[in-house]
Order: C-alpha cells, then sequence, then structure tokens
C-alpha cells in the first residue's frame, strides 16, 4: 500500500507508488470482508436490541413489574411481580453461597497459594467448571436437593450458585493480583498477618474490582433459565417460600413465549426486556470500573 | 544475654555483642536450586547507618530481605548460612517471622502509602499489633519524625497517594517508626524520587541515626558516601550461566571510599565498572 | 511515649519466638480456611459430574450403550434413546461454527491490525462483547418471533433449489428447524471466538509483524502468513471453547429446534438437541425417564469436558510458549 511506505529521494530510481494491482485487490477485498464481519455482528446485535425494545416496551409498565398475578393463558390481565420475587429469592441464595465461598476460594489461590500445583489445579478445575453446560448445574441440583425434597427456589439458587462459583473465583482472583504486590509486603513488614493484610490492605484495595466482578457475575446468572428449569421450576401465584418452587424471569419468558396467547407473548417480551437491560447495565458499569482500575 | 541460639564462636568473634544489632555469617539464599548471594558475613554495627553497594544483580537488596525474612515470601526461596539478630538466630524453628516484622521496619523503593488517609496509613501498624498507645499521639510524633508533620497537620484525613512521590516516601519511612522498630531497612528509597526530595530523606536518615540501626541499599554511591558509616560492596559474578551475589569489601565508609583494599571496589567506587 | 525509639540494650526486650496468641491462631485458621474452601471449589466439578452420573445409574444399567445409538424416545413404553439428539447437538454446533469462525477471526484482525482508530474500535470492541451477555432466552425468544419469520422465505426459496443436496431437503421448511438453531447460535459464540483470537494477536510480539511488514509483505498477506500461523494455538482453542458453549447451549434449542423427537438429515427441517430435549422433558418426566434424561446429560457432559479440556490444554502449552 502507498501510504504506508515511508521512503523518500530517489524517486526516479524507486517506484514506490504502486504495488502489483493483484495484491493490491486482494488485499482491499479481504479488508471488505474483514468489515464485513464486523457489520454482521453489529446489525444482528441491533437486530436483537431493537426487537426487544420494541416489543418489550410496550408491556412494560408499572403494573406488570409489580402485579402479582398469573394470567390464565388468553387473558390480558396480569403480570409477573411474582417472577421478579422469584428470581431475587434464587439470586440471593446463589449469592449468598457463592460470594463468601469464592471470595476465599481466590484468597488462597492469589495470596496463599500463588505458583503451587494445588493452585493451578484448582483453577483448571475451575476454567473447566466455567465451560460445563448451565443446564448441568440444574442437573446436579437436582440429583442433590431436588430428588429428597421436591422443586424449591433453594435448589435454583443451589444450582445458579454452582454455575457462579467459578466465574466469581476468577474475575475475583483477577481483582487480587491487580493489587500491587508492594502493599502486600508493606504491611507484612509492620509485622501484621497474613489475615490482617488481606482483610485490610487486599481486599479494601480490590474492592471495587471485586464488587464488579460480583454483580456482572449475578447478572448474567440472573438471565439464566438452563439451571432453574427443574430446581426452582415455576409457579403461577406468588410465593415467597424458599423452599417452595417460584417463577423466575428467565423461566417465566421461556414458557410465555412456547404458549401460543399473544398477551402472554407480549409479557415474555417485556420479561427479556427486563432481562436484558440488567445485563447490560451491569456490563457497561463493569467496563467502566475495570478500565479505572487498570490504570 | 539469650544463651540458647548464641554459638560460642560468634561470641569469641565479637568481644561487643551488644554493639552489633546482626551478624551475619556465611549466608547464602538461593531461589530454586540456584544461588543468588553465596557466603556472605559481615557484622551490622548498631545505631549507625550501614549502605549496601554494588551493580545490580549483587544481591544486596536479597540479604537486606533476610534480616526481616520477607524473603520467606517468595516460593522457593531458600536461606542458608547463620544470621543472628541481638543474638538470636532469625531463622531458628521457633521464630516467627510476623514477629520479627515487628521490631525490623522496612522502606520500599517505590513508595506505597496504603489506599487509606495519611492518618490510618501512620495508625495501621499500631492498630494491627493492638499496641495500647494513644494512637493521635503516635501518629504525630511518628510524622514528626519522619519531618512530615507540617505539610500535612491540616490534611490528615486526606489520602496517603494524593501526596508527592517525596512526601509519600517520608510517610512510609513515618508508617515504619510508629511501631516502634529497632532497625529501618531501606531498600534504595530515594530511587524513584526527585533530587530535592532526596536530599530531603537523606537528612532525615542521618537524624534517625540517633536512634535507630539503619540498613540501605543504594544505587547511588555518591548518597552511600553521604549518608553511611559503614559500606559493604557488594559484586556479581559468573558461575556457569548463573550471576551469583559476593562480598567483596565490608569496612568504614571513609575507608571504602579513599582507600579500599581490594581493585574490584576501588574501579566500582571510581566508576570504572558497571 | 517521649522517645520513638526503644532502648535495645539488652536483648531480653526483644521477643521474636513463635506464641500461640490469638491472632495467630486467626492467621493459621484463615489460611486453612482458604486452603479448604479452594480444594472444594476444585473438587466441584468431580462432585457435578459424580451426582449427574449417579442419578444416571438406572438408565445406564437398562439401556447401556444402545441409548447412543437408537432413536426412538417412548416415555409410555420406558423405552428411550438419543441418537436424534446427538445428531442434532452435533450438527448444529458445527454448521454454528462454519459461520461463526470466519465471522469470528475477521472481527478480531479488524478489531486488532489498526483498520480504523482507536475510537472506532473501542466501542465496537464493547458492542460485541455485549452479545456474550445476552440472556439464551432473550435470543430464542427473539428467535421464535422475529428471525423464523425473517428467514422463512429465503430458507424456502433454498429448499426449492436445491432438494437433492440431502441436509437442505425434506418438505416446504416452516419454522423451528436445526439450521435456525446454528443460526442464532453461531451469533452467540462469534464474539468468544473474536475475543480469544483478537488477545492472542495482541499478544504476539510486535516484531513478528514488523519484520514481515518490513519485507515487504502487504498487510493482509502478514496477517495470513505471520499473524494467523503464529496465533494458530489460540484460534483453535477459542474455537473449541466456543464450540463447548454451542454443544451447551439449552433455551435457544428448546425454543427454536423444533423439539422433534426423530433423525432428520436435513437442516432445514425441525429436529431435536440433548440440551433441548431435556429441558423440555423434564417437567413431567417418570422415574426412568428422569434417569434417562440424565444419562443424556452424562453425555451432553462428555462432549463438552473433552472439548473444554482440550481447550484449556491448548491454552496452557500457549502461554508456557510465551513465557
Amino acid at each position: 500500500m502507498s501510504d504506508s511506505a515511508r521512503f523518500i529521494g530517489e524517486e526516479e530510481k524507486i517506484d514506490i507508488s504502486s504495488i502489483a494491482p493483484i495484491r493490491n485487490y486482494s488485499s482491499r477485498f479481504l479488508t471488505f470482508l474483514s468489515i464485513l464481519c464486523v457489520v454482521v455482528l453489529l446489525a444482528s446485535l441491533s437486530w436483537v436490541l431493537w426487537d426487544v425494545a420494541k416489543e418489550g416496551v410496550n408491556k412494560l409498565n408499572w403494573y406488570n413489574l409489580t402485579q402479582i398475578r398469573y394470567p390464565a393463558p388468553g387473558l390480558e390481565d396480569g403480570g409477573f411481580g411474582h417472577a421478579i420475587v422469584g428470581s431475587l429469592m434464587v439470586l440471593s441464595t446463589a449469592a449468598v453461597i457463592s460470594f463468601p465461598f469464592g471470595i476465599l476460594a481466590a484468597v488462597y489461590l492469589s495470596e496463599f497459594g500463588r505458583g503451587t500445583r494445588l493452585a493451578y489445579l484448582v483453577k483448571f478445575s475451575c476454567n473447566v467448571l466455567t465451560g460445563v453446560p448451565a443446564i448441568l448445574c440444574g442437573l446436579f441440583a437436582y440429583a442433590v436437593v431436588v430428588r429428597g425434597s421436591g422443586f424449591s427456589a433453594f435448589s435454583g439458587g443451589i444450582a445458579t450458585g454452582v454455575l457462579m462459583l467459578p466465574i466469581v473465583i476468577r474475575s475475583t482472583e483477577e481483582a487480587l493480583l491487580l493489587v500491587s504486590p508492594d502493599m502486600r509486603l508493606a504491611s507484612v513488614g509492620l509485622g501484621s498477618t497474613r489475615f490482617q493484610t488481606t482483610m485490610r490492605i487486599v481486599l479494601p484495595t480490590a474492592a471495587p474490582a471485586i464488587v464488579t466482578g460480583l454483580i456482572v457475575a449475578l447478572a448474567r446468572a440472573a438471565g439464566e433459565a438452563a439451571p432453574l428449569l427443574f430446581t426452582s421450576f415455576n409457579n403461577n401465584f406468588w410465593s415467597t417460600d424458599l423452599f417452595g418452587p417460584v417463577a423466575t424471569l428467565p423461566v417465566m419468558t421461556y414458557f410465555f413465549a412456547i404458549i401460543p396467547f399473544r398477551p402472554q407473548q407480549q409479557l415474555a417480551w417485556a420479561g427479556a426486556l427486563v432481562l436484558l437491560a440488567m445485563v447490560l447495565v451491569a456490563s457497561t458499569i463493569s467496563r467502566f470500573v475495570v478500565h479505572k482500575t487498570k490504570k | 544475654m539469650n544463651p540458647n541460639s548464641v554459638s560460642g564462636a560468634m561470641q569469641t568473634q565479637s568481644p561487643k555483642p551488644t554493639s552489633y544489632v546482626f551478624q551475619i555469617e556465611n549466608l547464602s539464599v538461593y531461589y530454586g536450586s540456584n544461588p543468588a548471594v553465596k557466603n556472605v558475613s559481615l557484622k551490622v554495627p548498631a545505631r549507625q547507618i550501614t549502605a549496601f553497594i554494588g551493580p545490580s544483580g549483587c544481591g544486596k537488596s536479597t540479604v537486606l530481605r533476610c534480616f526481616n525474612r520477607t524473603n520467606d515470601l517468595i516460593p522457593g526461596a531458600r536461606v542458608e548460612g547463620k544470621l543472628t539478630y541481638h543474638g538470636k538466630d532469625l531463622y531458628a524453628a521457633d521464630v516467627d517471622p510476623v514477629s520479627v516484622r515487628r521490631h525490623i521496619g522496612m522502606v520500599f523503593q517505590k513508595p506505597n502509602p496504603f489506599p487509606k488517609s495519611i492518618y490510618d496509613n501512620v495508625a495501621y501498624g499500631p492498630r494491627v499489633l493492638g499496641m495500647k498507645v494513644d494512637l493521635d499521639e503516635v501518629v504525630e510524633t511518628s510524622l514528626k519524625r519522619a519531618a512530615l508533620w507540617d505539610e500535612v497537620k491540616d490534611k490528615l484525613k486526606e489520602s496517603g497517594q494524593s501526596l508527592s512521590g517525596g512526601q509519600q516516601q517520608r510517610l512510609c519511612i513515618a508508617r515504619a517508626l510508629a511501631v516502634q522498630p529497632d532497625v529501618i531497612l531501606m531498600d534504595e528509597p530515594c530511587s524513584a524520587l526527585d533530587p530535592i526530595s532526596t536530599r530531603r530523606i537523606e537528612e532525615l536518615m542521618k537524624e534517625l541515626e540517633q536512634d535507630y540501626t539503619i540498613i540501605i541499599v543504594t544505587h547511588n554511591m555518591q548518597q552511600a558516601s553521604r549518608v553511611s558509616d559503614m559500606t559493604a560492596f557488594f559484586s556479581v559474578e559468573l558461575v556457569g550461566s548463573n550471576r551469583v551475589g559476593e562480598l567483596v569489601e565490608f569496612d568504614k565508609t571513609e575507608v571504602i571510599f579513599n582507600n579500599p583494599s581490594k581493585e574490584a571496589t576501588r574501579d566500582y567506587v571510581e566508576g570504572r565498572f558497571g | 511515649m517521649t522517645s520513638a525509639a526503644r532502648d535495645f540494650e539488652s536483648s531480653q526486650d526483644i521477643n521474636i519466638e513463635k506464641k500461640m496468641d490469638s491472632s495467630r491462631i486467626l492467621d493459621v485458621g484463615f489460611v486453612r480456611l482458604t486452603l479448604v474452601l479452594s480444594i472444594f471449589a476444585g473438587i466441584l466439578l468431580i462432585l457435578v459430574i459424580l451426582q449427574t452420573t449417579e442419578a444416571a445409574l438406572p438408565a445406564i444399567q437398562q439401556f447401556g450403550l444402545e441409548f447412543l445409538v437408537t432413536s426412538r424416545w417412548n416415555p409410555v413404553e420406558n423405552i428411550f434413546g438419543v441418537l436424534p439428539q446427538i445428531y442434532g447437538t452435533l450438527m448444529t454446533s458445527l454448521v454454528a461454527l462454519v459461520f461463526a469462525v470466519p465471522l469470528g477471526i475477521g472481527t478480531a484482525i479488524f478489531l486488532t491490525e489498526d483498520f480504523a482508530p482507536k475510537w472506532i474500535t473501542v466501542p465496537i470492541g464493547f458492542a460485541i462483547e455485549l452479545i456474550v451477555a445476552i440472556p439464551s432466552v432473550v435470543l430464542g425468544l427473539w428467535g421464535i418471533f422475529v428471525l423464523i419469520p425473517a428467514v422463512r422465505p429465503i430458507f424456502r426459496a433454498i429448499n426449492e433449489s436445491m432438494k437433492w443436496f440431502p441436509l437442505f431437503g425434506g418438505p416446504a421448511p416452516r419454522g423451528p428447524s436445526l439450521l435456525i438453531v446454528s443460526l442464532v447460535l453461531s451469533i452467540m459464540i462469534c464474539p468468544i471466538i473474536a475475543s480469544i483470537t483478537r488477545s492472542t494477536f495482541e499478544s504476539l510480539p510486535r516484531n513478528l509483524r514488523d519484520g514481515a511488514l518490513a519485507l515487504g509483505a502487504t498487510r493482509w498477506e502478514t496477517i495470513l502468513t505471520v499473524m494467523i500461523p503464529a496465533g494458530l494455538s489460540g484460534i483453535v482453542s477459542s474455537i473449541m471453547l466456543a464450540m463447548g458453549r454451542a454443544l451447551g447451549e439449552t433455551m435457544v434449542a428448546a425454543m427454536i429446534s423444533g423439539n422433534a423427537n426423530r433423525i432428520n438429515i436435513s437442516l432445514m427441517q425441525p429436529g431435536s438437541t440433548i440440551t433441548g430435549l431435556i429441558a423440555s422433558q423434564f417437567g413431567e418426566a417418570g422415574r426412568l425417564q428422569v434417569s434417562a434424561l440424565m444419562y443424556a446429560g452424562v453425555v451432553l457432559m462428555i462432549l463438552t469436558l473433552v472439548v473444554n479440556v482440550l481447550a484449556e490444554i491448548v491454552i496452557r502449552r500457549f502461554q508456557n510458549l510465551e513465557q
């Protein structure tokens, strides 16, 4: 390409104005293809976002968000307040299980076990677990909890917690690695124990990045229907029983999407919009926090 | 005297053991199977400034980190030989490295205040150690000793990281002083600072020398000759493909800089090496 | 405190021996706690495998390996086989890769190779990462109501003109089909390939590219002959991770595959995947059927584990080479 050449002088002898046309054309063609790839992806994203926003906004109002009754098929009346409550119950359970567990395990990997064979194996296993399909976390929770005590919000929380744990561990470990080693040495140099150094210096310093990671993990998990289908299952009524089945936003969206009644389908779109907005906001916030920390 | 960890040989070698804070004999440090520094022997006198100089890779910082056992934190690091602190073997099985570090403060190459307020930075040590002291008083005294009080007394609640580089380093010194240490280790404390800040830290060291034993690692020979009483010159030798540090000469600073007994020392201090 | 320094003329003042005081007990206890939790996190994967397999045992004993090669799914007679689902799972993932691999690598090249200034590539990179975050149930919903009607005429045209080709054959396509699933899956996994390939390219030493450019190669000759071969292991592992995600994706398959319990070679016809089968049948399954679904889950687990472990090993080997 002529513009990338930086050769000056002796213009008569050396022709730098062009390269063989065939190389030039194929170069341009490939550049065009690569731009096309980006355009296709961005177009798909905008297409999805546009439809969800357009269809979802119609039905998204305070009434639906808070209404507790699940509409009978074909009827107009009803909302999905009960599914929001159910989702909150499932996610709280998952957070209570996976946050402290994941943070402490990550503290070991980053602070005490760094470079050991054990840490290597744990990280390997966690990475593989991240790749295990979400639906298998649901099967696991079914086998462990549901077989004994039936469908429940609690078992949905277990399934979602298993799903989140490796993500929490990984993002927390990454956040801890951003804390400068000098900071630990300074604290240790003053005679503080590993516990004090971790609690008073390392975790507070990494807190913004850790919290961001937790929010993203939670937002992603909030959209997962697969692990909940046969754990928290579904419920047509308002329920705050942690040990009974509950409706959740993603599962409700799924069931409403596959029944042939327009009012329900509209509620599904509204549910989809809520899920999508949640995930997009969390991802955007995390993007800015992570950028700030890395600087 | 504590008899259980001082060998007889050591006592005959050093007629005035209380005047030496550290005594090192044949100290070697390994990272994995490679020695980083070999066979170092020296004595650090109390209430004086001892400087470690030498080219990079000569192991001076490695030796420094043995004094407060921060080498323990590096996976694969191993220490051989004898290192006594006030006559006690620092690497004896019954020694708690955390308690060691409580007596031996450290100041690092890059100023590293915690992301906390100036006050909390200084108060951190007394707090974690559970010292029964008046925190306000400790903070004020420590900041005064570190010659920082006048500049920060009106903004103790501001973040320690908002200070300038030189101020941050003095804050780190104040932080180390707050736990009432016996020794202060300084690992190139001025290498990240401008000349004016460097001068202030050097003045501060001369003042602190009245009460503390100071060991400073420095690249800067002028600095060593300006501030230190004793100087240890380390060099690096090629053993196979490994660079191994060694102690070449240890003597009074004026001897090292004016009349060294080894050729290698003379070459280095006259700038013909490295 | 009058003097900050303490007098250590006598060494008795200095106490550096180990003591079992409360702060030390707390410290040791804390480290052990984190150790135990991290070990538990490490064996969680094994727990998941064991529990699912245990729940699948009745079906494994009853059907054995025949389960994998028969295609009847009859809850009334309690006869189960998942050949159609294995076919559907593998086909949808592979076809999704056919779309996603070039798309992902092309995108990664655009984002790394200075085709556009940073203020364009940075937001584009972020937008593409957002795609990964879209809940799959939302994509499934969009697939049912937007994508299926939109592509139906195109599918019909292809089906009309290429009936002789088995993958496009069968009666006129109505909507739910394996190909639709593949299309949505390819949108989902493309960002995975793009972002890992991109970071692979960015981690390659700068002088590699400069060397080729200095020899007079064009930018694209450099990309094709130097960058892609040098980053191959990163690209390969990104493809395998993407494949793992595609194999295990549930909601899209459950919502738009048609959940047909028979083998249809044609991608234009309704089919089924392992995940779709489990999702659509679990709610009202009887005892042996639950076990059979667990068995199907084990099959899926093995498929994804193989793919993910391979990807992880390739990545780690690549990282070791770098260091």
